[in-house]
């Protein structure tokens, strides 16, 4: 009797790594035939003969980007676009959530500003009065209408607020009897206490940036000025209409895009490879991120 | 002396409120500028607006864009299309995401739960530009997918041209880019279940599967009804980024949903104040539906959205 159920037990476990594994190897398997793709010659390709390894291995295709000055302008774009959108939101973000924090006994207008950032949450005016907006503001074709309305994550400034109020208050009343100011308060003792949270907010931040192709589409009209996801968006759209509309790979061997699949594989490897220079930080951080969102007042 | 001290602390505070207002100053301005701003631009919804003669130039005409846009056969079409997307998108991965936290939650060996975890958290991180590609390789006619099909006599399968199969798609590899990373959050929740509620079980002959049923799913339900009503307020967006690198026009019948619809419409077509019309009242119905999820959090948990 025992023996049987230790014998059940041990198949079920059997299994249950059978499955976990398995659900790995399917996140897995799709990312490395992309990047066996890049690392295949444009024949193989256009074979379909690449699956989970290279075919007729090469680097061709990335020696090919290293001089492809618009995938690089792109990409300088973006890796601007990250910067000055972190900064601009931490310095926003960051001091907005500190009076959030109080009472309104402390500070009298708090709930009204409470309450404009939580209906912004709830309601806006969606996709077009904002594109009209930032045409209107003179931005389109700038780096700014990438970054500025974006510029205030509410999300965010909620996150931070639920931090600061979980650092005990007793830190602040020693620095505030001490004569600080409440800029003082935020910037020597709250923004060290809160470093984990601000390094998810951070990532929020670099991650959202990094990998927006939507403000580029509607926002810039120039592909010179296209911020990386944008750029790779608009490569891939000729032949991916080809193949959806049903023709065959085969089929469409004479169109010139179909010979830069492998260079269209290498250039979405590259980009990604910021990403995953910072995804140990991600997992680390983010996954703090989710847990704080969720376990709120 | 002690009116002089009460004085003080008046004072005191009151410069700290000044502190507080210059700190909520940078983020009120991007606020009403971002946020509020184009509420007003809402306006356009009830106008012929014409950009040129910007909001106060511009005819107003009622609810003439609302009648038309009621009147349009393909707006049922699309606001059916966003529904089923969004609410195969909830269902099978919050299934998915369960499912996979209980299970992961089986394993011993440390390395392994890690090196898994790594790998399905990744495409959460990963643009739907980047991943499209990927589906592509993978979905069109000559690709992986339809080639192992043809292993087993089927196919092969027009995954992105065919209208009847691309919800599936769509559904399908958006459970598969997120079910890891959120089975996060359910992962967490398993880990606070109390251990001696499992040892118990098991000293009383619960098998495996009765133990999950009994004492796992009740411990996660918390968690589960907050999530679940927190994806509710997702019911109107399908998902732009995955679904406007995929689509073409040969699927819009099952494949167009309410946020590419208005792009298309309102942004490329430049009808603005249609647009704009249909964007109001998704706006209105996602406001709704988020204040309704929060009621529901707040009953069935002692937890709130907002």
């Amino acid at each position: 009797m025992i023996d049987n159920k230790s014998v059940g037990s041990r198949v079920r476990i059997r299994v249950t790594y059978g499955i976990v594994f398995l659900l790995g190897l399917i996140c897995l398997l799709p990312l490395l035939n992309i990047l066996s793709i890049s690392l295949s010659s444009s024949a193989a390709v256009s074979a379909n003969r690449v699956g989970l390894l290279p075919v007729d291995f090469t680097v061709a295709a990335y020696r090919k980007i290293i001089d492809d000055s618009q995938f690089w302008k792109s990409f300088g774009i973006s890796v601007t676009r990250v910067i000055l959108a972190l900064i601009l939101n931490l310095a926003v973000t960051v001091p907005m959530a500190y009076p959030l924090t109080k009472s309104v006994r402390e500070f009298k207008a708090r709930n009204i500003y409470m309450n404009l950032l939580i209906f912004a949450m709830l309601f806006n005016g969606g996709m077009i009065p904002t594109f009209i907006l930032v045409r209107n503001l003179g931005l389109l074709n700038t780096i700014w209408a990438l970054i500025l309305p974006g510029a205030l994550p509410i999300f965010n400034v909620i996150l931070l607020m639920n931090f600061f109020l979980g650092i005990p208050h007793s830190l602040e009343e020693a620095a505030i009897i001490d004569g600080a100011n409440p800029f003082q308060v935020l910037l020597r003792i709250l923004i060290p206490c809160a470093k984990p949270c601000i390094a998810t907010v951070s990532l929020f931040s670099i991650v959202g940036s990094w990998n927006d192709f939507f403000s580029g589409l509607i926002y810039i009209q120039k592909p010179e000025k296209y911020p990386i996801m944008t750029y790779i968006q608009s490569l891939s759209v000729d032949i991916q209409e080809l193949l959806k509309s049903g023709a065959s790979v085969n089929a469409l061997e004479n169109v010139t895009e179909l010979s830069n699949r492998n260079l269209n594989a290498a250039k979405i490897v590259v980009a990604v490879i910021p990403l995953l220079l910072i995804y140990p930080f991600l997992q680390r951080y983010l996954i703090t991120g989710i847990v704080m969102g969720s376990v709120k007042e | 002396m002690s009116e002089n001290r009460k004085n003080r602390r008046q004072k005191a505070k009151r410069k700290s409120e000044v502190f507080y207002h210059l700190m909520m100053f940078p983020g009120l301005f991007f606020l009403i500028l971002f946020s509020y701003v184009p509420m007003v631009g809402i306006l356009m919804a009830f106008q012929d607006f014409v950009p040129a003669k910007g909001l106060f130039g511009s005819e107003f005409v009622g609810l003439k864009h609302f009648i038309y846009m009621f009147h349009l056969p393909d707006i049922a079409k699309i606001i059916r299309n966003t529904v089923v997307i969004a609410l195969g998108k909830i269902l099978i991965g919050t299934f998915m995401a369960i499912a996979f936290s209980i299970l992961l939650n089986e394993i011993r060996r440390q390395f392994f739960k890690k090196t898994v975890q790594t790998v399905v958290y990744l495409p959460h991180f990963l643009s739907w530009v980047v991943l499209a590609a990927v589906v592509v390789n993978l979905f069109s006619l000559d690709g992986s997918v339809n080639q192992i099909l043809s292993v087993f006599g089927l196919g092969p399968v027009n995954f992105m041209g065919n209208s009847k199969v691309f919800p599936g798609l769509i559904i399908g590899t958006d459970v598969w880019k997120e079910f890891g990373y959120n089975s996060v959050v359910y992962l967490a929740a398993i880990t606070g279940i109390d251990a001696g509620l499992h040892e118990a079980a098991a000293i009383d002959g619960a098998t495996w599967w009765q133990r999950v049923l009994h004492v796992t799913l009740p411990g996660m339900m918390p968690i589960i009804l907050l999530m679940g009503a927190m994806s509710l307020t997702s019911i109107l967006s399908a998902g732009f980024d995955q679904i406007y690198n995929l689509y073409s026009p040969i699927v819009y019948e099952t494949g167009d949903v309410l946020d590419t619809y208005v792009y298309r419409i309102g942004l490329v077509g430049r009808q603005y104040s249609f647009g704009s019309a249909v964007g109001l009242c998704r706006s209105i119905v996602g406001m709704a539906l988020l204040l309704g999820a929060n009621g529901l959090t707040k009953k069935l948990t002692d937890q709130k959205i907002f």
